[in-house]
């Protein structure tokens, strides 16, 4: 075993510190040591999207990232997407139109989608479908997902 | 979409009660749960397809640091050669027992061999590596054809053919035989041959798997008084309890399973893995043990549906009339009995009249791993293969596909071929909804390899034991619990019904998915019964909350008789609603469990447009409309998600998705990035159409919808393909290498 490293991060707005070994995922830190369970594990090699979170504004699958690499950075996770005002958009969105089945991917697809209107507000249905090609979903046949994100992205961009 | 159905829950799109849970991280699935003092356990697999074990040595890992304890096959009591039913397929229970953790011999790569328990994964897996096996390794049977011949390697000595319900005393591959066989087959050929067209084709299909992305995990925790608590991600809480009774002989009554919100399962989550492994770890270290499979585990230690070998001929007179079909049918159970080709058998020509038919079915053990069920199981095989053949002869004759299924299609009343005579069914209202469809009246562009493809497929639907208790607070409203896992929206769908009976709003019902010591016994959710049975269930409780209020609304009133109707009670000169009522009879119970008949089969008929690019082989779904008859749907949007859903599970089983299996039978794949689901950059918007005959076995017409829309997208893609390129495709997946050799470009 080796020795724990410290780590000073920022998640959800909030400072957080922790003790990681070097081996340990952003993903396992995540779940297993901060209770952080929204992320989800799906596959472990950055093939299915389902432990989607942000780092510095940027999706990122935080399986093939280090618990040591969060050092200094700005993250978020699908727990911190819902505001005390109440759901996001994306949220909501996906709520309206069914965009889930089972939900185990849906928190992956919630922070990739809202990466994705981050930097592209009014995305068409092509751009919507290239930019979630790394989340798997199994049960819904992506329809009702990709509906969602454009209907999320026609309400506006003051809501993003 | 139906509107004034005389319904006021029913049709209707309501937010589902564990939305907002599920869209903010907060549920709680499988592998979420942690106890401070948890072990984490990790399984030794075989790294070989088939071979025995000489000797297995533990005890270097044991020492290693941080390991509490290791359990291998001799840890397992004796389990008994009996069949228990557990979910959509009947298990034996020494072959589960096996399949679990093996004995002496390993069938397949991937099948668990031992399991280390440690303080933190990462010593689980380091330990794991430091347990020596040595092995006798055996000669492997990885195809049907390899396993049917007469020289073949023999896998279980103790299997004999049970060919026509008799047992044969030789050991063979071959598990069991079948036939169903009705009329007169040369003489329904004859007719064909004189004065029309036979086709007969042989048809390939490979190992898939159901690929929920949410691996398999079980967390155990052991108490000195005997009593074990199993936190899991299961299709049925009562089948893992049943299943980890038998394996650990461990009596039901002290285990309880307390089913956490399980991410996928498609038929993958009734058999039981990790789950008894963590049990026993747990009850040997008396600490809290989890073990949640990797990617790679679920790939190649849970069961795939089956690959298949399916020869079909069918008969039709030049009018378009049918009148022979047979078929021989092969399934690769894996390393044990038991692999979908009865219902293979049942329902690939289910969709026709059929007066002179014979299929025979063989279940055949292969040194891969144990198939299990997946989304209406065994039928996507067998009725790609007819409903192909199908297609060549509507082409042969210059028939429509939709007319020769009008014309040749089953209606209530008629004989299926297999033997039982069909109920009201709506399948001839799928097809006609397909004909006056917008998309099957579009034109496509034949010059550019466009293709158009029909199929139809069915599913005859589950019911069974569902249990439901109803109470109602002061407030009007209702909690719910039940025992059925809640995998695609179905707490809504079944709170809805209560709500309808009541005269409430959904949200006025608030749906719990409650642990096995809480709610009567329920079967899983499979089958695509739960909607139906677990619904039906929940009529029955809210009758009952009724009846007893209309008694007690009779004392509070002093009057002989109320009567309840659109949701208010009234006697003869006063009347409340059912919220003012609960204020005066609150609490009131209403509880059931009842093993409910009823399941109405399900049709559906889909419509695909494909381009294929002649320069890579690569196949284009360009437009899709899936047509099925869901009997009444509950909650419209979540019917719609069923068939999108099982369309594009379809158009992965139909072009990318394979096991690919080494000579020696090793999974060369076993990543979501090498075997290949569709993301949605693959596939188009999914249009469906839902046709409502309502089904007769239910007071709101329910029918199970899940099944029925992964049963023909595998022979409707592979016909546009056919259409496209102008050769017959058989052979699954149609990846680009195999088009380019359909095609003769390699």
């Amino acid at each position: 075993m080796s020795r724990k490293v410290h780590v000073q991060t920022q998640i959800n707005g909030d400072s957080i510190e922790f003790l990681c070994e070097p081996r340990q995922s952003m993903l396992e830190v995540l779940r297993d040591d901060l209770d952080l369970t929204g992320a989800k594990e799906g596959c472990n090699n950055g093939n299915c999207g389902a432990c989607t979170i942000m780092v510095e504004g940027r999706p990122v699958n935080s399986c093939c990232m280090l618990g040591v690499e969060a050092e200094g950075s700005n993250i978020e996770t699908i727990e911190g997407v819902a505001s005390p005002e109440g759901l996001h958009p994306l949220q909501q969105k996906f709520l309206e139109h069914a965009a889930l089945q089972c939900g185990i991917c849906t928190p992956g697809f919630i922070m990739n989608a809202k990466a994705l209107l981050e930097s592209n507000p009014n995305p068409t249905e092509k751009e919507v479908r290239f930019w979630l090609a790394g989340n798997l979903c199994r049960c819904t046949g992506y329809d009702k997902i990709v509906r969602a994100v454009l209907d999320a992205a026609d309400n506006g961009e003051d809501d993003l | 979409m139906k509107s004034g159905n005389g319904y006021k829950v029913i049709g209707s799109r309501p937010i589902r009660h564990d939305g907002v849970d599920k869209v903010t991280g907060r549920a709680k699935y499988g592998a979420d749960l942690n106890f401070p003092d948890m072990l984490y356990g990790k399984v030794l697999r075989s790294p070989h397809a088939h071979a025995k074990i000489i000797s297995l040595d533990v005890s270097q890992a044991l020492e290693y640091p941080g390991v509490k304890d290791i359990i291998t096959g001799s840890d397992l009591p004796i389990v008994e050669e009996r069949i228990a039913e557990f979910g959509e397929i009947p298990e034996n229970m020494r072959f589960l027992s096996d399949n679990v953790l093996a004995s002496e011999k390993v069938f397949y790569k991937g099948q668990p061999i031992a399991v280390v328990a440690a303080t933190d994964i990462h010593t689980a897996e380091e330990a794991v590596d430091l347990i020596e096996v040595e092995y006798e390794i055996l000669a492997s049977v990885t195809t049907v054809e390899e396993a049917i011949a007469p020289d073949a390697v023999v896998l279980h000595q103790s299997l004999t053919t049970n060919t026509l319900g008799e047992k044969t005393d030789i050991p063979t591959n071959i598990a069991s035989h079948f036939r169903h066989e009705n009329g007169d087959l040369s003489l329904g050929f004859s007719q064909a041959e004189t004065n029309g067209v036979v086709v007969e084709r042989t048809f390939t299909t490979q190992t898939v798997h159901q690929g929920y992305i949410e691996p398999h995990t079980a967390t155990a925790k052991y108490n000195p008084d005997g009593e074990l608590t199993i936190w899991t991600s299961t299709q049925g809480a009562f089948a893992v309890r049943d299943q980890v009774a038998e394996i650990l002989r461990h009596s039901a009554s002290k285990i309880k399973v307390v089913p956490l919100e399980i991410g996928g399962g498609f038929g993958g989550k009734i058999r039981v893995y990790v789950i008894p492994l963590a049990a026993l770890l747990s009850i040997r270290t008396g600490l809290p043990v989890k073990i949640t499979m990797s990617r790679e585990e679920v790939f190649e230690g849970t069961g795939p549906a089956p690959a298949t070998l399916i020869r079909v001929k069918i008969g039709a007179t030049k009018d378009g009339r049918i009148t022979a079909a047979e078929a021989d049918l092969f399934y690769e159970a894996g390393a044990y009995p038991g692999s979908a080709v009865g219902a293979g058998a049942n329902c690939m020509f289910t969709a026709y009249k059929i007066p002179n038919l014979r299929i025979d079915g063989f279940d055949v053990v292969v040194n891969k791993p144990r198939s299990s069920a997946y989304r209406a199981p065994g039928a996507p095989n067998g009725s790609f293969a007819a409903e192909c053949v199908i297609d060549e002869i509507c082409q042969k004759l210059e028939i429509d596909p939709l007319e020769f299924r009008l014309f040749n299609g089953a209606k209530e009343g008629d004989r299926r071929p297999t033997g039982p005579i069909h109920g009201k069914i709506g399948y001839i209202e799928t097809v006609s909804a397909a004909q006056t469809h917008e998309h099957y009246q579009s034109e496509i562009d034949i010059l550019k390899r466009q293709g158009r493809g029909i199929a139809s497929g069915y599913w005859g639907n589950g019911a069974g034991r569902s249990s439901v208790n109803l109470t109602v607070n002061g407030d009007g409203t209702i909690m719910l619990l039940e025992g059925s896992t809640d995998i695609g929206g179905s707490r809504a769908s079944i709170a809805m019904q209560a709500a309808e009976v009541l005269g409430i709003a959904s949200e006025d019902v608030r749906p719990a998915v409650v642990d096995t010591n809480t709610i009567g016994e329920t079967g899983v959710t499979g089958g695509s019964r739960t909607t139906h049975a677990t619904g039906l269930v929940a009529i029955r409780a809210a009758e009952d909350v009724i009846a007893q209020m209309k008694g007690q609304m009779a004392d509070h009133w002093e009057v002989n008789q109320v009567e309840f109707a659109d949701g208010a009670f009234s006697s003869s000169n006063k009347s409340c609603d059912f919220k003012e009522a609960a204020k005066i009879c609150a609490p009131v119970v209403g509880s059931v469990t009842e093993s409910t008949g009823g399941a109405g089969g399900g049709f559906g008929t889909h419509i695909v447009d494909v381009e294929v690019d002649e320069e890579t082989g690569k196949v284009e779904i360009l437009r899709y409309t899936a047509v099925q008859d869901v009997g009444t749907a509950i909650h419209p949007s979540y019917v719609e998600g069923q068939m999108q859903g099982g369309v594009v599970q379809g158009i992965g089983w139909a072009l990318s998705e394979e096991y690919v299996f080494g000579e020696n039978g090793d999974m060369k794949n076993s990543s979501f990035l090498d075997y290949r689901m569709p993301t949605c950059y693959d596939t188009p918007m999914i249009d469906t159409v839902l046709v409502e005959v309502p089904n007769p076995g239910h007071p709101f017409g329910v029918r199970g919808v899940g099944e029925v829309p992964l049963v023909p997208p595998l022979a409707a893609i592979a016909n546009a393909v056919s259409r496209a390129i102008g050769v017959r495709m058989t052979d699954l997946p149609m990846n680009p290498g195999v088009v380019l050799k359909a095609l003769d470009k390699i």
